[in-house]
């Protein structure tokens, strides 16, 4: 690969191959500005004092440097509660998610298992129909599941399309570690905990990715069943926040600060809301994006 | 079939079970989850031909066969969501189905691998952003008093424009953002497919003195085309079934013209409105001719490539 790339570097020379490269560069680098530049405005809106914004500027990096509105925000209780329960819907949701997907996919994935054909269709089915939404919304309330935790947990319980990455990997592993691993007596739960996934680590890294970033950003499912304000998840408030915008809640945002809260730019702070609730996913996912193009294909492939 | 036979056909199933019986058990969390909510919701669907009340359950309630499903025919909203609906899918695929291919070969060229492992970071990173995080960014952004981009009309001299507040924005809207939020991730499927192209082809063009331009038509465009029916055919599948996330992020009742889709009224008729019969018998509906649109996309995409989702 290295020796290929190395001649295509040698051979680029034609004056048609230079205005190629030129237009791949150029599209390129669109398409990084384009994606990178509705972020930057927020940051910089974020991080601007507010007499540069009621000025009314423009720009893309901040003007008069300034962590007013973060120091707002941070005040506010609402903030943390909702920051809190997303939390832990990602926490305990994302780790029932990987347990759960496990358990799904390993049966799945071994050729003896005598139900393996039918209780694949009985979950593949479900990707192509559903009830719609009235029947389940019957079905979660009647199961007093409505305003508790849990409904932002055990309805998500497994993606369908994620069991069949999972069930793709544990299919990849040679038999023989299967065969070694039952001569030795182990049964199929130590199988799968002590052997089977260790082995699939960069597949269960991505769908630990997908089903996070799927908690964290679940909105649906709040909206649906959490009336309660206390259990409300980030997404909640961040749509009262920057769609709704409701005087009310960016009133209390300035809180008892009146006269301050009353300089205060709520663009700013909307801005800023925005800024405090992506920043774990931007810290989180690179760390993991190397994996992506082999947890796509597993899928896309066998599935 | 004599007694002695299905007798033992019995005793083979009970063998299998106790040999498979860890397995099964394993399975049984996601068996229930599928059962709980996925295929009794599906049992559900009766309330859709029944006259429901909410003390007495789904089962409850009058039988009044195909009267929701009428009402619906004959309301005069069921063209104008299902026209939403289809436009809403057409339009980013439209426009938006080229784009990740285009951006695929374009990294595929880049020499360096640093400046390509960065424009990926940047450019996958909008597919993990919450719907509602995007759509806050659209309304701001385009706010009339205070938005980048009725700031910057009125700097060239223009007029602040209530984009949304105004019907025939809408779809351009929701397309452009739309492709904004997932070119780059759906890049990932044709980069996968690149990759998979043997080097040799390329060697041998090289060989036969052809330029970018011809390498890239004779040897990346047929190595991709599978993908790009795969990918083209499957998209077709979903052109009924538009997010209902966005649209009711970013919608207000000015805009129900060109924005409202099955899903949103399914929405403000049963869970606002609470009517469980009606909703339901819309949402079945649309569950139907999604149903039909996939498997028709999933034949075609057999016949026509050898791949498919099932």
């Amino acid at each position: 690969m290295v020796g290929a790339n190395a001649w295509r570097r040698i051979r680029a020379r034609s004056r048609g191959d230079r205005l190629f490269y030129f237009l791949v560069y150029a599209l390129v680098v669109i398409a990084v500005v384009v994606t990178l530049l509705p972020f930057l405005h927020v940051l910089s809106v974020s991080l601007s004092s507010v007499d540069a914004i009621n000025r009314l500027t423009i720009s893309v990096f901040p003007r008069e440097l300034s962590l007013e509105g973060y120091r707002m925000v941070i005040r506010y209780p609402e903030v943390w509660r909702s920051y809190y329960n997303t939390l832990w819907y990602t926490v305990v949701g994302t780790f029932c998610n990987i347990a759960a997907t496990c358990l799904a996919a390993y049966p799945l994935s071994r050729r003896r298992f005598f139900l393996r054909r039918p209780l694949n269709f009985f979950i593949t089915f479900t990707m192509y129909f559903s009830g719609g939404l009235i029947p389940l919304y019957i079905i979660i309330t009647r199961l007093g599941l409505y305003n508790t935790r849990w409904v932002m947990v055990l309805p998500v319980l497994v993606s369908t399309f994620n069991i069949m990455i999972c069930r793709s990997a544990f299919e990849g592993i040679s038999p023989e570690i299967f065969e070694s691993c039952s001569i030795d007596g182990a049964n199929d739960f130590t199988t799968l905990l002590k052997v089977a996934m260790p082995l699939i680590t960069p597949t269960l890294a991505v769908l630990t990715l997908y089903y996070a970033v799927g908690h964290w950003n679940d909105f649906f499912h709040a909206l649906l069943f959490l009336g309660r304000q206390d259990l409300q998840p980030l997404q909640i408030f961040l749509r009262r926040v920057l769609i709704m915008a409701s005087p009310e809640v960016l009133q209390r945002l300035g809180g008892n600060m009146a006269a301050e809260a009353l300089a205060v730019s709520s663009i700013q702070i909307r801005y800023v809301s925005i800024v405090v609730s992506i920043v774990p996913i931007i810290a989180f996912y690179p760390f993991i994006q190397k994996y992506f193009v082999k947890g796509i294909m597993l899928g896309a492939v066998k599935g | 079939m004599n007694a002695g036979n299905a007798e033992r056909q019995s005793r083979n199933l009970m063998t299998l079970i106790r040999r498979d019986r860890h397995l099964l058990l394993m399975f049984l969390p996601v068996f229930l989850y599928f059962l709980l909510f996925c295929y009794i919701p599906m049992v559900g669907i009766v309330v859709a031909f029944k006259d429901f009340i909410p003390g007495r359950g789904v089962f409850g309630g009058e039988w009044v066969g195909f009267r929701w499903f009428l009402q619906f025919f004959r309301s005069r909203y069921f063209t104008r969501i299902v026209r939403n609906t289809f436009l809403l899918a057409l339009y980013p695929l439209v426009f938006g189905f080229p784009i990740p291919i285009l951006f695929a070969i374009c990294l595929n060229e880049v020499r360096s691998s640093k400046f390509r492992r960065l424009a990926q970071t940047v450019t996958y990173l909008p597919h993990f952003i919450s719907t509602v995080v995007v759509a806050g960014m659209i309304v701001n952004f385009l706010s009339p008093t205070d938005g980048i981009v009725n700031l910057l009309i009125k700097v060239l001299g223009g007029k602040a424009v209530n984009f949304m507040m105004e019907p025939r924005w809408f779809r351009g809207i929701y397309t452009v953002s739309g492709i904004w939020q997932s070119f780059g991730f759906s890049s990932i499927i044709y980069i996968a497919a690149i990759l998979g192209i043997d080097p040799a082809l390329y060697d041998a063009c090289r060989i036969d003195g052809a330029g970018k331009l011809q390498e890239l038509r004779h040897v990346t465009l047929p190595g991709m085309s599978t993908t790009i029916v795969v990918v083209l055919i499957l998209s077709l599948g979903g052109i009924m079934s538009v997010g209902f996330e966005k649209v009711y992020l970013l919608y207000n009742p000015a805009l129900y013209e060109t924005a409202d889709v099955i899903s949103t009224y399914v929405y403000r008729q049963g869970i606002e409105l609470q009517n469980f019969g009606y909703a339901s018998a819309v949402g079945l509906f649309n569950s139907l001719i999604n149903f039909a649109v996939v498997f028709a996309a999933n034949t075609a995409s057999r016949r026509i490539t050898e791949m498919s989702l099932w």
